[in-house]
C-alpha cells in the first residue's frame, strides 16, 4: 500500500501533466515509465491495462486509472484538495474543467498543420484574455481570500496556476490586465510543494518541440 | 431551496441530455427554459453564464455550469456515485469515456456533410471495438447488475443513454454485447427510466437537420 503512484505516458506534459502538478502539489513521490518506442506503448496496451486503449495511466492503490479527468478528481478527492463539501466540490470542478478546456486546444496544437496550429494558440490566448482569466479574476475580488475556494488551497489553484502559465509561454504579457491573479500566481508559486515542483530536476516537463511531436506521431501512428 | 431545478438550453439534446436523464433517473422533477438567441445574450449579459456558455442548471441556489460539474454534482446528491472515493474513480473513468463517445456524436450532426461518412464509420470503429467492447467486458468480469460498486449509478444510466443514442445511429452495433443489451432492458425498465422513455416525457428526440439549424442560428456558427 505503500508504493508509489507509477505514471504511463510519453516525455513529455500532454494531458499528463496536469496529473504530475497535482501529485507534486500534495508532496506525493510518484514513478514514471516515459514511451520512448512503440514497443514499450504497444506492451502496456497488450497488457490489457489501459481501458480505453490510451494513456494517461496511472497505477495507484491498486487500480489502473486512465481517463485524465478520473484520475484528476480521484487525486485531488484523495489528498483533501477537492473542497469540505458538495457545494466546493462543484466550484472546484466548475473551474477545473473551465481551465480544461482552455488548456486542451493549447496541448493539441503541436499536432496540427501550421495554419491550424497558430489560429488555434491564437484563439487560446484570446479565450483566455477575454473568457478564462476574467473570471477567475472576479472571484478572487469578490472574496478577496488567497485561494479560489473556501479560503483553502485546492485542485482549482494548482490547475489555475499550470494554465496561467501555459497561456504565458505563449504570450507573456497576458496577465497585464488581471493584477490579482499576478499576485495569486506570485503566491502559489511559491507553496513550498509548488515551488519544489517548478525548479530545474523536478519531474516537470518541458514545453513539446518538433523532437516530442514526432516521436508522439511515431508512437501513436498518426 | 425547495424550487425544480431549472434547465437552460435550446430545444434539443446536444450537451443537455446527460442531464435530462440522470434527474429523471433520480426521479427529479424540473424546468425547463428553451433558449433563443436572445435568451442567450441576456443570459451572458446578466453573468448567469460563468464561461458565456450552456448548459447552465439553477438548482440549490446555485448557476451551475460546465456539464460534468453539474452531472457531478446530481450524482453525489441523489446517491449516483458508488459508495467511497475507488468507486467514483471507476465510475468517472468509465462516464468520460463515453463522453468521448458521446462528444464524436454530438459532432456528427453539425460538421459538413462531406466530412460524415468518414467521421460515421469511425464512430461505428470505436464503439464496437472501443467503447462497448470495454463495457461489455467490465461487466462480464464481475457479473454484477450495474457497472460499479453492484449498484446503480450515474456510469449505468449514462451508457444506457449511450446504447439508445448508437441504436438510433446503427442498431446492429449492439448486437454483439449481450451484457449490455441485458443491462440496457434491466435499467429501462426501472420506474422512472421507464417513465422517461415513454412519449410525453422531457425527453428530446434525435437531430434533424430542422434542429441543427436552430442550434446554428442561436450559438451564431
Amino acid at each position: 500500500m505503500a508504493a508509489k503512484p507509477k505514471l504511463y505516458y510519453f516525455p513529455g506534459r500532454g494531458r499528463m501533466e496536469s496529473i504530475r502538478w497535482l501529485l507534486a502539489a500534495a508532496g506525493v513521490e510518484f514513478e514514471e515509465e516515459l514511451f520512448e518506442t512503440r514497443e514499450q506503448y504497444e506492451k502496456v496496451q497488450k497488457d490489457g491495462r489501459l481501458l480505453f486503449g490510451q494513456v494517461p495511466l496511472v497505477e495507484i492503490d491498486g487500480m489502473a486509472l486512465t481517463q485524465t479527468r478520473a484520475i484528476l478528481s480521484y487525486l485531488a478527492a484523495k489528498y483533501d484538495f477537492y473542497g469540505k463539501d458538495l457545494k466546493e466540490r462543484v466550484r472546484i470542478d466548475m473551474y477545473t474543467d473551465g481551465t480544461l478546456d482552455l488548456m486542451f486546444p493549447i496541448m493539441a496544437s503541436p499536432f496540427q498543420p501550421p495554419k491550424e496550429k497558430e489560429e488555434g494558440l491564437a484563439s487560446a490566448v484570446k479565450k483566455a484574455k477575454t473568457r478564462y482569466f476574467p473570471v477567475y479574476e472576479k472571484i478572487l475580488k469578490n472574496h478577496g481570500e488567497d485561494f479560489l475556494v473556501g479560503n483553502k488551497f485546492s485542485w482549482a489553484d494548482i490547475q489555475l496556476l499550470e494554465a496561467i502559465l501555459m497561456v504565458e509561454e505563449m504570450n507573456a504579457s497576458v496577465l497585464s490586465d488581471f493584477p490579482l491573479l499576478k499576485a495569486f500566481k506570485a503566491r502559489i508559486s511559491s507553496i513550498p510543494t509548488i515551488k519544489k515542483f517548478l525548479q530545474p530536476g523536478s519531474q516537470r516537463k518541458q514545453p513539446p518541440d518538433s523532437h516530442y511531436v514526432e516521436l508522439v506521431k511515431n508512437i501513436l501512428q498518426i | 431551496m425547495a424550487g425544480k431545478p431549472i434547465l437552460h438550453y435550446y430545444n434539443g439534446r446536444g450537451r443537455m441530455e446527460s442531464t435530462w436523464w440522470l434527474l429523471a433517473a433520480a426521479g427529479v422533477e424540473f424546468e425547463e427554459k428553451f433558449l433563443e438567441s436572445a435568451d442567450l445574450d441576456k443570459l451572458r449579459n446578466d453573468g448567469s453564464l460563468m464561461f458565456q456558455q450552456v448548459p447552465m442548471v439553477e438548482i440549490d441556489g446555485m448557476k451551475l455550469v460546465q456539464t460534468r460539474a453539474i452531472l457531478n454534482y446530481i450524482a453525489n446528491k441523489y446517491n449516483l456515485y458508488g459508495k467511497d472515493i475507488k468507486e467514483k474513480a471507476l465510475i468517472d473513468m468509465y462516464t468520460e469515456g463515453m463522453a468521448d463517445l458521446n462528444e464524436m456524436i454530438i459532432i456528427l450532426a453539425i460538421i459538413p456533410p462531406e466530412q460524415q461518412d468518414a467521421k460515421l464509420a469511425l464512430i461505428k470503429e470505436r464503439t464496437k471495438n472501443r467503447y462497448f467492447l470495454a463495457f461489455e467486458n467490465i461487466s462480464e468480469s464481475h457479473g454484477q447488475d450495474y457497472l460499479a460498486g453492484n449498484r446503480l449509478s450515474h456510469a449505468d444510466i449514462h451508457l444506457v443513454e449511450l446504447l439508445y443514442e448508437v441504436e438510433g445511429i446503427d442498431p446492429n452495433l449492439i448486437a454483439s454485447f449481450p451484457l449490455l443489451k441485458a443491462l440496457q432492458t434491466r435499467i429501462s425498465n426501472l420506474p422512472a427510466v421507464k417513465k422517461f422513455l415513454q412519449p410525453g416525457s422531457q425527453r428530446k428526440p434525435p437531430e434533424d437537420t430542422k434542429s441543427i439549424e436552430v442550434v446554428k442560428r442561436i450559438f451564431k456558427f
